[in-house]
């Protein structure tokens, strides 16, 4: 009897155990992943911009895996949004910031500048996608550029729907005129079944040194 | 039988002292999760793809 006590006991803590390793599991997810990101993003972004005022630093033309070489602000997202947007989609650099499919366009240039974020956890940079309305800024910095991006729409798509990233979104024969940027990110939220996009179209841009006018920040 | 219990008494020191060792455990379980568990399980979960591709 008392043996059988004693293994209850034991299988009691084993199993209060795990459930407070699986509550800390939810937290570190929901909460931590955020905490970290964030106060990495907002170091990159900082670093970045001092690269753009530098003189010596020089915006590449193909960058590395890895690298981030560009600002992301979306006014709708909050006044002081900004994330940087980094080479590649891979699960590590998608822990840190927005990633740039490779193979797709450039910044300001002809052509689909695709890039996923998070919708969720490890600073959830598109956690706000569903928002964005037609018309919305979507800014894009470089060293030598304000590259203003305007929502044109959205749809939900399969996550094996890999035509939405086309130079023409969702056309495999057109040939490009336009500049377009396409945003993925999951959907629903904290679910991968589906992804959520958002295209924008290029409506201006500005030299980096003349700023953006005041007015195109503004949300409506 | 307990594991919890067998820890508290091996914990050296007045009660006062053993709270103190107790709680420093229990934080450094914590990190141990937090730096390496976490980061390895989370690729796992359902919930964390955010790009298109096959």
């Amino acid at each position: 009897m008392r043996f059988v006590r004693g293994v209850a006991g034991l299988l009691g803590e084993l199993l209060v155990t795990v459930g407070v390793v699986l509550l800390l599991f939810v937290g570190w997810q929901l909460w931590w992943t955020d905490v970290v990101s964030d106060a990495d993003a907002a170091q990159v972004v900082d670093a970045l911009q001092a690269d753009f005022d530098s003189p010596e630093w020089v915006q590449p033309k193909h960058v590395k895996l890895g690298d981030a070489f560009a600002i992301v602000r979306i006014p709708r997202f909050g006044a002081r949004f900004a994330r940087p947007l980094y080479e590649g989609t891979t699960r590590d650099i998608l822990q840190r910031g927005i990633g740039h499919y490779t193979n797709t366009a450039m910044p300001g240039e002809v052509g689909n500048l695709a890039m996923a974020g998070h919708r969720t956890t490890y600073g959830k940079p598109f956690n706000q996608i569903a928002t964005l309305e037609k018309g919305d800024v979507v800014l894009v910095e470089t060293k030598s550029t304000w590259y203003v991006y305007r929502v044109s729409g959205h749809e939900i798509v399969p996550p094996t729907q890999v035509s939405v990233l086309l130079p023409v979104p969702n056309q495999p024969d057109a040939e490009p005129t336009e500049a377009v940027l396409t945003m993925t990110s999951c959907h629903p939220e904290f679910s991968a079944r589906e992804r959520f996009v958002v295209h924008a179209t290029l409506d201006a841009s500005y030299p980096h040194d003349q700023g953006v006018p005041a007015g195109v920040l503004e949300v409506s | 039988m307990s594991f919890y219990g067998l820890i508290w008494r091996l914990l050296p020191g007045p009660t006062a002292l053993k709270v103190v060792e107790a709680a420093v455990l229990v934080l450094a379980v914590v990190a141990v999760l937090f730096v390496w568990v976490f980061p390895a399980v989370a690729p796992f979960m359902p919930f964390n793809d955010t790009t298109v591709g096959q």
